[in-house]
């Protein structure tokens, strides 16, 4: 099957019940490598064991951001091309994205209470992930609340593409600003600071919690299409009894 | 400042299970959701109402 097939909606369909189970199983086995290796991954010599929460904290900021990418190149879809998966993939992504921007900022705050000695502190990372979590409500409501589905989403993606201008700022508020949070220890000029018996870990977990994005996307997509069916299908019956009404 | 484990091990087990139940929300969001949107399509099929193709294929 070519790439280009997967634009129509029937053949998607067809191609994410075919590669679902199997992202599925793929994840969970990811999952479980990484929570073994998470587990028995030795404590930081500066944060003792909290370092744990790290392999779910930077994963989850990874994703947070990525879903905001994917619903920005959704968003050129929907505008300039008007292709209807585009509008399906971004609405499918907002809720995931929040969700893992809402397990990035918790936490990072239970993480920051033990080695800042604070819950919360107004420094420009911490405040630019708050930021992009609003951010994410605002999709949300313009999705879920708009009368008209076509009008909702052309004023989804115009919020989507402003608010990628946030992406640049969170990446990068830790070298522009004087902050609380620590610089990019990972992907960073020089290679990663980071030992390899956290690192690997980390980057199993990281892997893990794209599986599940991907996973979770596909699905979403897939009901948000069924979605419009239905909506489709209510509108041609209601026509048909206004048509059938002497 | 020096924790306790007892005390990072609260934060720790916080962090994951808060994390676990976001994740199943997602998924039951997504499961519930799948099987609700069939449950209808199902429905309106077998009151008569389908796509053009789906009439042909049947």
């Amino acid at each position: 099957m070519a790439v280009i097939d997967l634009a129509n909606p029937t053949r998607f369909l067809r191609f994410v019940e075919r590669v679902l189970p199997w992202l599925a199983l793929l994840t969970l086995l990811v999952f479980a490598i990484g929570l073994y290796r998470a587990v028995n991954a030795p404590d930081d010599y500066q944060q003792g064991a909290t370092v744990k929460i790290m392999f779910l904290h930077v994963p989850a900021a990874w994703l947070g951001m990525l879903g905001w990418a994917l619903m920005s190149i959704a968003a050129l879809g929907t505008l300039v091309w008007r292709h209807p998966l585009a509008d399906v993939a971004g609405k499918a992504a907002a809720p995931i994205g929040a969700a893992f921007t809402l397990i990035c900022l918790i936490t990072g705050s239970l993480w920051g209470r033990p080695t800042w000695g604070t819950y919360w502190v107004w420094d420009a990372r911490l405040t630019s992930v708050l930021v992009l979590f609003l951010l994410y409500l605002g999709v949300l409501a313009l999705y879920w609340t708009a009368e008209d589905p076509g009008r909702g989403a052309r004023a989804a993606a115009v919020l989507t593409l402003v608010g990628a201008i946030n992406l640049p700022i969170i990446k990068f508020s830790v070298d522009w600003w004087n902050t609380l949070h620590q610089p990019a220890s990972i992907l960073r000029m020089g290679g990663s600071a980071i030992d390899s018996s956290i690192l690997w870990p980390l980057l199993i977990m990281a892997l893990a919690f794209t599986l599940l994005f991907f996973t979770l996307h596909l699905a979403a997509m897939r009901n948000e299409i069924l979605r419009r069916r239905v909506r489709a299908l209510r509108l041609m019956q209601a026509q048909q009894f206004a048509e059938a009404r002497p | 400042m020096t924790m306790s484990f007892a005390q990072e091990a609260g934060f720790i087990v916080a962090a994951y299970a808060i994390t676990a139940f976001v994740v199943a929300a997602l998924i039951a969001w997504v499961v519930l959701d799948h099987s609700a949107q069939r449950r209808i399509l199902d429905d309106l099929a077998e009151r008569g109402v389908s796509r053009r193709s789906q009439r042909s294929e049947g």
